[in-house]
């Protein structure tokens, strides 16, 4: 059954990420509505698979790859739909879905058992510090998804080659502007994962900081987030360059998640 | 009796040079009333426009009234008359006539195809209407402009060229801010072309204006027609840093801002994005501005380049209009050659002739027993009633009078004479 809800969600997801490619070519009302219906489908099965597996395995779901990936996903298509209703932006869709499907892709390549949970993870800090850090991860992974169309459109415009998406994608100030409300949510959820995590690692093992891979690299995502908004309400950088800083920072976050969990190493083996 | 034109535009003349010539506010009434009582200029008209002072005439004599025009300007402007002689260009008759008819249709202008000037070019036929200083000639050469305009503007696309400009310029707007109704504009010099820009910029709804011109009242008049704030022009690099929008249009011959001073500005406005169009012609800002981030630099070949790629398709609408105006033009001269004395006394007498042997031929076609003597008489007497007839018309004609091209008119409509009758 738990897997059945995730392959429908998995299925649902593929076709909305199609239909969303292909509004980048030729977009209408009834393409974009389509892409709407699938996605919101598939959160809503998504949803229901991962309550589902909460209540199977009696803990929250986010104790290993599989669980951990599809619940980022999860994160992202919460926020897409909350970015929506908010901003109404343009060919969204087709910046993240595509980030969306290849997560849960992902995620479907992943071991689905459900193991016993490891005394380690028995802790009331596992639902707060994954939540957390998933969210802080799924803003920024937004973030990317805008900076893109950020600096698609500020290509158009510089060029002065107003062709391709150049009607379509939102204006470049309110790309900038939902970038840096991604970054002002995600920071904070990022710091919030860092202290709980700490405080969790302290009452585990009882040092604050362990120095492993992950929180390390966590750590250089956390200053390059950091330098973002300091560097924005300080020197004004805005438009292009937190654009591609919002996306370098992703990709520190990627390293974070997905390298290190190849390299099996350090504290963080069981996600 | 020929249409006369001296004046200067954007081609030939910069800003400062045609600032001295305009004729503003109420100088243009006392400059129209003035230019009309030279002697030797019998119809006036004054266009003065931003981009373009022009004075239209009816003069018998193009040479004596050019040399009569230029004193009038210099006297009235107190410019040196010498610096007039090259400052200035003189169309005379068929030329002059077509010099009006592609003002009017916006051939002339700096943006080929704006829609203001044919509203300026009525607003001064306008005052000179009310002032009585036009007559036939004039009267009809600004109908035939208008109705020319109108056929440029309907039957060719080169009106959408300009108005579609401004339109790209307020869409690229659109693509750049969020909300256009909280940002600053500012509208730099002045000209046809940017103030259609700034209107419809403005009516899409900025937050504040504000205008600086090179000449304060001018800032201040334009400030007052957009509801803004003027500004000293040398203040504009302050307001730089407060302006989300800028249209910079003012004629001086070099940039007038730079990259190191845009990087100064944009460090001070921390970033914040700004777009800026350059309209001027040769351009005010430097091109490498545009390297720099968060500034969108915008020439006008740039917006005429999002417009429309297809530059034979904009010379082949220009084509268009020059033949519409030839056309025009054509129906005009047709129309003031008939005013010629000469011809209407032909045409006269040909007509009179025409009726006085139909008559007879009918007659003694009826009289046929009559002998070659009685023939004889009565033809005489046709030809001497004829004669007596067509002789006061004729010799008013042939004198030397005053508005003679409104008796010429005046004795063709009354004798029926054809040809192009001044139908309006």
């Amino acid at each position: 059954m738990g897997i059945l809800l995730f392959e429908v969600a998995l299925t649902f997801y593929f076709a909305a990420t199609i239909v969303s490619i292909t509004e980048l070519f030729k977009g209408s009302k009834v393409t974009s509505r389509l892409m709407f219906l699938l996605a919101g489908a598939g959160f809503a099965v998504h949803s229901f698979s991962i309550v589902y597996r909460y209540v199977t395995a009696g803990h929250i779901p986010i104790t290993n790859p599989h669980e951990a990936t599809s619940f980022f996903a999860w994160c992202m298509v919460l926020i897409f739909f909350l970015l929506h209703f908010r901003y109404r932006v343009g060919l969204l869709s087709s910046f993240v879905l595509p980030i969306v499907f290849s997560m849960m892709l992902i995620s479907s390549m992943l071991s689905r058992e459900i193991k016993p949970l490891s005394p380690l993870l028995q802790s009331y800090w596992l639902g707060i510090h994954t939540v957390f850090a998933f969210l802080g991860n799924a803003a920024f992974a937004m973030a990317f998804g805008i900076g893109c169309m950020y600096l698609v459109q500020e290509h158009h415009v510089k060029s002065k080659r107003l062709g391709g998406l150049f009607e379509r994608l939102p204006s470049l100030q309110t790309l900038d502007d939902i970038n840096y409300r991604l970054i002002t949510l995600g920071f904070p959820l990022l710091t919030l994962a860092i202290i709980t995590g700490a405080l969790w690692a302290d009452s585990a093992w009882g040092r604050f900081w362990n120095w492993d891979a992950r929180e390390t690299w966590s750590l250089i995502t956390w200053f390059i987030y950091a330098i973002v908004l300091h560097s924005r309400l300080v020197a004004g950088w805005r438009g292009r360059r937190a654009a591609i800083l919002s996306m370098i920072g992703f990709l520190t976050i990627i390293i974070a998640f997905f390298g290190i969990k190849l390299l099996r190493k350090g504290l963080h083996v069981f996600l | 009796m020929k249409v006369f034109v001296v004046g200067l535009n954007h081609k030939i003349a910069d800003v400062d040079v045609r600032e001295k010539l305009a004729f503003n506010g109420p100088k243009l009434e006392e400059g129209l009333l003035r230019f009309r009582q030279l002697p030797e200029v019998e119809e006036a008209i004054i266009l003065s426009t931003c981009n373009r002072v022009e004075l239209y005439a009816n003069v018998r004599d193009p040479q004596k009234a050019s040399e009569s025009i230029k004193t009038f300007l210099s006297d009235f402007h107190n410019i040196r008359r010498e610096s007039l002689d090259s400052a200035l260009y003189i169309y005379d008759d068929i030329s002059a006539a077509r010099h009006i008819l592609r003002v009017a249709s916006s051939l002339d202008s700096m943006v080929v195809g704006e829609p203001q000037i044919l509203g300026q070019l009525k607003d001064a036929f306008e005052m000179s209407l009310s002032k009585k200083t036009t007559g036939i000639l004039l009267n009809k050469l600004m109908k035939k402009a208008i109705s020319a305009a109108k056929r440029v503007r309907t039957e060719t696309r080169i009106a959408e060229n300009a108005v579609s400009i401004s339109f790209a310029a307020v869409e690229l707007a659109k693509k750049i801010f969020t909300d256009l109704s909280t940002k600053v504009f500012m509208l730099l010099g002045a000209g046809e072309m940017a103030e259609l820009a700034a209107r419809h910029l403005i009516g899409n709804g900025v937050k504040e204006v504000v205008v600086a011109n090179r000449t304060y009242e001018r800032a201040c008049d334009l400030a007052k027609e957009f509801n803004g704030r003027p500004v000293n022009f040398d203040d504009f690099m302050q307001e730089m840093v407060r302006a989300d929008i800028v249209i910079c249009s003012t004629g001086a011959p070099t940039y007038i801002l730079i990259k190191n001073q845009m990087q100064k500005v944009m460090k001070e406005r921390k970033q914040r994005q700004v777009f800026i169009i350059d309209i001027s012609v040769p351009r005010n800002i430097d091109p490498e501005i545009n390297d720099l981030e968060n500034v969108y630099l915008y020439n006008v070949d740039d917006l005429q380049g999002v417009v429309d790629t297809n530059l034979f398709e904009r010379r082949k609408e220009a084509e268009k209009a020059e033949k519409i105006i030839e056309e025009e033009l054509e129906t005009f001269l047709k129309w003031q050659s008939s005013l010629d004395s000469v011809p209407t006394i032909k045409a006269l007498r040909e007509k009179a002739e025409e009726i006085k042997n139909d008559e007879l031929g009918k007659l003694l076609h009826k009289l046929q027993d009559i002998g070659d003597k009685e023939r004889e008489a009565i033809e005489y007497m046709a030809t001497a009633i004829v004669n007596k007839l067509i002789h006061p018309p004729t010799a008013a004609l042939k004198a030397d009078t005053e508005n003679k091209e409104l008796l010429v008119a005046a004795i063709r409509r009354l004798y029926g004479i054809n040809g192009e009758r001044s139908e309006d």
